[in-house]
């Protein structure tokens, strides 16, 4: 890989070349059992692999994305679990775990805790409106949540006291490491996961379009650096140069404010889903998605087709999309290129061929999916609160003593604030 | 130490003798001797220097420069984060008066996330940039420990501030059960210490453990009871003032009258005691300090023989360092915030929640318009359309 480098310059691609790894390990080397091949006509059928793979995982995911938030949620958690399986095996040492029996177990039955909690918070809100009807069933759904936290914590610690009481005399330092990595492990997986279904959730647009700009902006750098490439960006990643990481964020932030209006016009996407059913949606958008006329006659030539364009509100949000997607998101990759050159792994996988891992894919994504919470949280969801959707939101959420507490509540709030304390 | 245990089988005191420490590493050393002079600073600050110290490589960091700094720079975005949560609300209560005042600190709040999210990521791409070649896995295991360290650290010290914030007895009951439980453990242990209880701690018994529960349990039945009475320790502070607090107490600390002339023998005294409902909730908490907590100290012990080290530090002169006195209250603070969250807080919580969705997101005007429509919409449901 290194003499293909400095054979041809011009040829810097963001892909990893799995292919021609003569340092790879014996099991990557299993994996990429036909990198005996020539070079040339290696490296075009390993972009042909990737190709081939990308457009398999690209058609899944929409696929998946027609069919609705529950699927969706149902692929995050299934990739949550890939990836959790590949890093959990990533440090584990087989000499050590002989005498360990029900070790491994240990681990998952933290992540089935994770699971849990993560998922039982998110969800119990539209897990209570899904069964609002049955007067038993809202009873007994309505008390599980009460004590959710009260349950998840018990789980977990009689998970900390089954490590304490299985802790082995000359293992501590292996049993403690494992610990540490598997606390590791489920909070960075399950905060992105989490984030992510909660967006799903806002509005399958919302987990969409941040997913979408991380693909356009990968695509986009290995095209824009197999064709420019020429300096290298980092230490970290050799392969990645800065005429691909400029071309993709350029590219990125365009698409971003493009994307946005092709996906805000669907109501499938752009709305919220307030339980946990399965048919079509129909609500009013929101100010967000509602079409502003944009009147362009000053600022392009006369020969320009159109002289008005409508913008969504929610382009401008996009735009900031793409800025992170372009210049924060790589990072991810590079934290991810840093760690396999640390403990000297190929790739945390081989689940996609040509691709590596489930890991290497979530790399970028996983950070993504943490600012587009953030971003959603902080900026979106104040504007799309009005007096109407709080007081729809305190008439169903709320019992009438709840209602009346409110009530009481504010209004010594706002006396206060009108007349002094 | 070992040799103290072989000679003396029934002294199996608890206490971890300190000044024997041969094995503490040069570092820790150097920054606990600043330690010495400023004793009462903040106990969060000192358990993240022992932590921290336990595991840094001088000889790594010689090429590092600016390493330290990174560490100390996410703990203050951890410390911007966690107390920005907990206090924004007593702080919006304290500003109140100041209109200019309270649009500041409410816009602050309100974008409280997001500026620590950004403070956070500033910091993981300064750690990338940072990365040197040969020095990879000593960067990224100093990484994850300082996030481990973080966590643990600020997710115990978030909760315990917490509670105080709910009623200082929420804090104090809690602590001070899980140092009745460590002396009753030395105390029963010396006395009657006979079956050791796990390899982990060899000095530890199980007549010292059971001893112990039973005082515990007891003495917090007791101790709620006295602690009870005080309205300083049971009332909850909504702001952020310092002068003295006058509330209604609640249901849980109304003494209610146990009629006890069928249990007891003729002789004694009471025929009647006043209890506090929350003394039953002060077993429970006795039952935890007792039985799950020592866990904890389980669990410091286990870490030092992995890492073998004595102590994680020694700040205090018999007792080690700050986290070795630490390490059960961590277990018990998580513990004290879960369970008044679920059972004793009344079922406000969603209620807080939509109210400060409305006092954040709205404007005054938009607050005004949605009492008015609130007040209607239940003026309908009460007495009809």
């Amino acid at each position: 890989m290194q003499t293909e480098n400095n054979t041809n310059p011009l040829t810097t691609p963001r892909l990893r070349h799995r292919r021609r790894s003569t340092e790879v390990t014996s099991d990557a080397g299993r994996a990429n059992g036909d990198h005996l091949l020539v070079h040339d006509r290696s490296k075009y059928k390993s972009m042909l692999v990737r190709a081939y793979s990308t457009v398999w995982m690209i058609g899944g995911f929409a696929l998946i994305v027609y069919m609705g938030h529950l699927y969706i949620t149902a692929m995050v958690v299934v990739i949550q679990i890939f990836m959790a399986r590949e890093l959990f095996n990533l440090l584990r040492k087989a000499h050590e775990e002989r005498d360990l029996p029900g070790f491994r177990l240990l681990n998952w039955y933290f992540f089935f805790t994770a699971m849990l909690f993560v998922y039982g918070r998110i969800l119990s809100q539209r897990l209570v409106n899904t069964v609002n009807s049955d007067k038993f069933l809202y009873q007994f759904v309505s008390s599980l949540i009460k004590y959710h936290m009260v349950v998840c914590y018990f789980l977990y610690i009689t998970g900390f006291v089954w490590f304490i009481l299985s802790l082995k005399k000359k293992l501590y330092k292996y049993q403690f490491g494992q610990y540490a990595w598997t606390h590791m492990i489920l909070i960075v997986v399950f905060t992105q996961s989490s984030f992510t279904v909660a967006n799903i959730f806002e509005g399958i647009f919302w987990f969409l379009l941040p997913a979408t700009l991380i693909v356009i902006n990968d695509i986009a750098a290995y095209i824009c650096g197999f064709f420019f490439g020429r300096t290298p960006l980092i230490k970290l990643s050799p392969k990645k140069t800065w005429e691909g990481f400029i071309g993709a964020s350029v590219v990125t932030i365009i698409s971003a404010f493009v994307l946005a209006n092709i996906l805000g016009r669907f109501q499938w996407l752009t709305c919220p889903r307030k339980d946990l059913s399965t048919g079509w949606l129909h609500c009013d958008p929101g100010p967000l998605f509602k079409p502003e006329e944009f009147n362009l006659s000053g600022w392009v030539p006369q020969w320009f087709p159109w002289k008005e364009i409508s913008v969504l509100p929610v382009q401008w949000h996009a735009v900031c999309f793409g800025l992170f997607a372009s210049i924060i998101a790589p990072f991810g990759g590079f934290f991810a290129s840093g760690f396999k050159r640390a403990f000297k792994i190929k790739d945390f996988g081989d689940s996609i061929p040509g691709h590596g891992g489930m890991t290497d894919r979530m790399d970028c994504q996983m950070v993504m999916a943490v600012f587009s919470y953030i971003y959603h949280q902080s900026f979106v969801v104040a504007q799309t609160l009005s007096v109407e959707i709080i007081l729809e939101q305190i008439l169903t959420n709320l019992t009438f003593d709840e209602q009346q507490d409110l009530y009481t509540k504010l209004g010594e709030v706002l006396h206060k604030r009108l007349y002094g304390p």
